[in-house]
């Protein structure tokens, strides 16, 4: 620890449970206590009851959650797929093309959700490519929005990758693709893993963009979780809530457990 | 494929910056080079130009008699070691070793057998399942060197290879490299180093660099007995390089006669001469009178630095009984042969 004196370990501590408690910890308990509530009106919820989980993982909330996942997981890898590409490509570049290719990627960041929403919407409404009213529209803008995360970190990857590893294969007589598939992607796989632990968290909890454009039967949790809110049902879309942070959590534990067994350095 | 390499008027240059000017040198079949020079040199770059990494602004390289500068690394044929050992971290050690083969579509059924033996011949044997970072970096650097002769290759690039090693660990390679050498004599090898004593154990001939130029190459012998040029003496051992004015039949140090010899020098020129340290004893004749500045026990010898006339020279005597009291005035002496004249037109600065 970087305090060393007694009394400034005390008011670390004091100040992590200030800032830290109620801004994020706080929410997260009320969200989990009210999952299990059946009335809360005084200072303490009536209950408990498992009647929401229960409802949660049936019939449209259980289609809901599938919806999401696969959404992500479509999402997650092609974007890992075209982010990791274009980091590569952009390595190879000279200064500005890189630069141009970092700046594409990037804009999606810059771009509210929202914004980008309606410019997939606007864009897939007509032919030749229509795809509104299609589940792929979702899966479609959820792309756009993770790809930036995923060539952003991935880029930083290579940067930080010493090319004394590909020069090694190649005095080796390892052709570049070669290098490719059994040098830098190995070496790569820790943070490929990362941006797609990253990718997969945040199109689980994507809303906004995805409330332009969900059609009826492919509405993924956090649409459900809005729409159960928005008419008063706070306990279910409570459990609701509670449901999306575990998969996501979850999920995101399965990545980590990939990337301690690739890290080797 | 033959071995050897060829450097043709190599130049190298990033922008306005010539890091490389044009190189002419010439490893024969089996020759052990070193490339010696301080950073910056060009050492580096003249070994990395005939790897294929970087691209010489003009000039060619030959490995054998085949024109490779323009070929990608991974059609040269070469093996390569550097400092840090470049290990791939996620494969074992001898996965590591069977790289260049597999890379290479060498046939399946020798892989095994070509690693056992590269493995074998640099004494890691018993750590092919282990993964480079279980590895100490003596053990590693082996690993590198057992990868880079997998491929049995003609031509062997050596970047500092001893240079992340303690000094201990370091003569100990330097003698396993030299084992290595008499068993593969095929091999050519360039060797490139800023120290010199790992050039002068292992090489069978030194180019000395520095400010991008080859300034001098020989043999370590003819180097260090007969230097051409400052440079070369103050970086090749460790030289007194007197400022001396020719005479007919010796040289004018500080007032002095010394009677060296004067082949093709002009009376009366300024030149430097070259005398190393253990090569200058204390005598008793009528020359040479200094005033002892500083003395240094170096266990079987002591370091003098006297100074004569207003110049340092520096006499590695063996171990006196009793060290000199500063000030003591000496004299000191050495053989007439034992001294080289550089003319001062070739020296370098």
């Amino acid at each position: 620890m970087l305090v060393h004196s007694r009394t400034g370990r005390w008011t670390a501590w004091a100040v992590l449970a200030v800032l830290f408690l109620p801004l994020f910890a706080l929410p997260l308990l009320v969200i989990l206590t009210a999952s299990f509530s059946t009335h809360w009106s005084g200072a303490f919820p009536s209950g408990p009851t498992t009647a929401h989980y229960a409802a949660a993982v049936r019939g449209e909330s259980l289609q809901a959650l599938t919806t999401s996942l696969v959404t992500a997981v479509t999402a997650s890898v092609v974007a890992l797929t075209l982010g990791t590409w274009a980091a590569l490509a952009a390595a190879a570049l000279g200064k500005k093309g890189k630069r141009l290719l970092d700046a594409l990627f990037m804009l999606p960041v810059a771009v509210p959700s929202v914004v980008v929403g309606l410019a997939v919407l606007v864009a897939f409404s007509k032919p030749p490519v229509l795809l509104n009213g299609t589940p792929w529209i979702v899966i479609l803008a959820h792309t756009v929005l993770v790809t930036a995360f995923a060539h952003q970190s991935v880029s930083a990857a290579i940067r930080r990758l010493d090319p004394m590893y590909e020069q090694a294969a190649a005095s080796l007589g390892a052709r570049p693709s070669y290098v490719l598939f059994r040098v830098r992607l190995p070496l790569l796989l820790p943070s490929l893993t990362a941006a797609a632990g990253l990718c997969f968290a945040l199109s689980m909890g994507e809303l906004s963009a995805t409330m332009m454009l969900y059609p009826p039967d492919w509405m993924p949790l956090p649409v459900l979780i809005f729409t159960a809110t928005d008419r008063g049902s706070l306990f279910t879309g409570s459990a609701l809530a509670v449901v999306l942070m575990a998969a996501t959590l979850l999920a995101l534990l399965a990545v980590s457990r990939i990337r301690t067994k690739a890290s080797y350095r | 494929m033959t071995s050897g390499i060829r450097f043709d008027g190599v130049t190298v240059a990033y922008g306005s910056n010539t890091v490389l000017d044009s190189l002419d040198l010439t490893v024969e079949p089996g020759e052990v080079m070193a490339l010696l020079g301080p950073s910056g040199s060009g050492k580096t770059t003249a070994l990395r130009a005939v790897a294929g990494f970087v691209r010489p602004a003009s000039g060619r390289v030959f490995i054998g008699d085949r024109d490779v500068t323009a070929l990608p690394p991974y059609k040269r044929g070469i093996g390569m070691v550097v400092q840090q050992y470049a290990l791939f971290p996620h494969l074992r050690v001898d996965a590591n070793v069977a790289f260049g083969l597999k890379a290479r579509k060498a046939p399946k059924d020798e892989i095994p057998g070509r690693v056992a033996e590269a493995l074998e011949m640099t004494g890691m044997a018993a750590y092919a399942r282990r993964y480079p970072r279980e590895l100490s970096g003596g053990q590693q650097q082996r690993v590198a060197i057992a990868r880079a002769l997998a491929i049995r290759p003609h031509v062997l690039l050596l970047d500092e290879p001893l240079s992340a090693l303690d000094a201990q660990l370091r003569s100990g390679m330097l003698a396993e490299l030299a084992r290595l050498h008499r068993e593969l004599p095929d091999v050519s090898i360039l060797y490139v180093t800023h120290d010199q004593v790992e050039a002068l154990t292992l090489a069978d001939r030194i180019a000395v660099m520095d400010k991008a130029r080859l300034q001098d190459c020989g043999t370590p012998q003819d180097l260090y007995r007969r230097p051409r040029t400052e440079f070369t003496a103050s970086f090749v051992g460790n030289a007194n390089l007197l400022p001396v004015r020719v005479g007919t039949d010796g040289v004018t140090f500080a007032g002095a006669d010394l009677k060296v010899p004067v082949p093709g020098a002009a009376p009366g020129s300024a030149a430097t001469l070259c005398v190393r340290p253990h090569l200058v004893g204390l005598g008793d004749g009528p020359n040479l009178r200094g005033r002892i500045v500083e003395v240094q026990w170096r266990g079987s010898t002591h370091r003098l630095y006297v100074e004569v006339g207003g110049h340092r020279v520096k006499a590695d005597v063996r171990e006196l009984k009793e060290t000199p009291a500063l000030g003591t005035e000496v004299t000191l002496h050495f053989a007439p042969d034992d001294a080289v004249l550089l003319a001062a037109g070739v020296n370098d600065g």
